[in-house]
């Protein structure tokens, strides 16, 4: 049991430092193209901090929630465990759903990918982070699911910690996305 | 009870680097709306909030300075960073002294670029 368990941490592990490289090239690709705005506007007519700053909070409360429900599987506490979950995935939506009205907003007003090459980077590293959200939330209402369907601890724990260190590592790399992009382009 | 009081504890750990975390996304916020600093010191201090936020979450939040937390991982966690930082700053660094690598100034750099752009791929 305990042999699984360090094998599934390593190989996650591994995926999650490969992924930091794939979200590393698309922050030095974003970096570079910045300033080509093929004569459109730039990153301080288009974004919106106070939106932003929002978006932020929202993403960081979800991951310190995810941090409690870790700390409530960990004490065998199935009732608050829920509970945190519940709130981490709600949070997760209200993020993602934020982050869709600003692409939404943007694409309407013909500042979409296909615009310029900054927009295409600022699509591409902002959306590679969104699809994780979206990929996450779906793995924690699995969990839920799971946790109905069989309802072993042991397991439980072993799939959450795995999700909840996924959950952290999104929330440290929207730290980077917030400054290089948003505050960076907005200054 | 004992059991209760080490949960306490572990959850007050957690909204200690909630508040610090927040706290700093504020201040930068703060920051980049209403700021005196030239560019050039606003970029450092920007960067350094995130770098600290970066430590508060990897240390509060990923537990990789705790001893149940295997070693390797604070060693790979730190090992890939430093190849990252090398990737993304050389990367920036090349790309934005392109001119001065090239022997050409930054208009002669664009009509080359722009003069390849045109005979495609």
């Amino acid at each position: 049991m305990v042999a699984k368990r360090d094998k599934a941490q390593l190989g996650f592990w591994l995926y999650l430092m490969t992924d930091s490289m794939l979200f590393t090239s698309l922050f030095a690709t974003y970096m570079i193209l910045r300033n080509s705005t093929n004569g459109g506007p730039g990153g301080s007519e288009l974004f919106s901090m106070s939106f932003v700053l929002v978006e932020t909070l929202i993403l960081l409360t979800s991951s310190y929630v995810c941090g409690l429900a870790n700390l409530a599987i960990h004490n065998g506490r199935k009732k608050e465990f829920v509970m945190y979950l519940g709130a981490t995935i709600a949070l997760g939506i209200a993020f993602l759903t934020m982050e869709l009205t600003e692409f939404g907003k943007l694409i309407a007003e013909g500042h979409g990918p296909q615009a310029s090459a900054f927009l295409s980077a600022f699509f591409t590293l902002v959306g590679t982070h969104g699809l994780h959200i979206t990929v996450g939330l779906i793995w924690a209402m699995v969990l839920i699911w799971a946790l109905y369907r069989q309802g072993r601890q042991e397991d439980i724990l072993r799939k959450f910690s795995l999700f909840a260190v996924f959950w952290h590592f999104l929330d440290i790399v929207w730290i980077f996305i917030f400054t290089i992009v948003y505050v960076m382009g907005v200054k | 009870m004992q059991k209760t009081r080490e949960y306490r504890r572990q959850q007050l750990r957690y909204a200690y680097a909630y508040v610090m975390a927040g706290a700093l996304s504020i201040a930068v916020y703060a920051l980049a709306v209403d700021s005196a600093f030239t560019d050039t010191m606003f970029a450092v201090i920007v960067l350094f909030a995130a770098a600290l936020q970066l430590y508060i979450q990897s240390r509060y939040f990923l537990h990789l300075d705790d001893k149940e937390v295997p070693r390797w991982r604070l060693l790979s966690y730190l090992f890939t960073w430093f190849t990252l930082l090398i990737i993304a700053v050389g990367s920036v660094w090349i790309m934005n002294h392109l001119n001065y690598n090239m022997g050409m100034s930054p208009e002669q750099v664009d009509q080359y670029m722009n003069s390849q752009s045109l005979k495609g791929f």
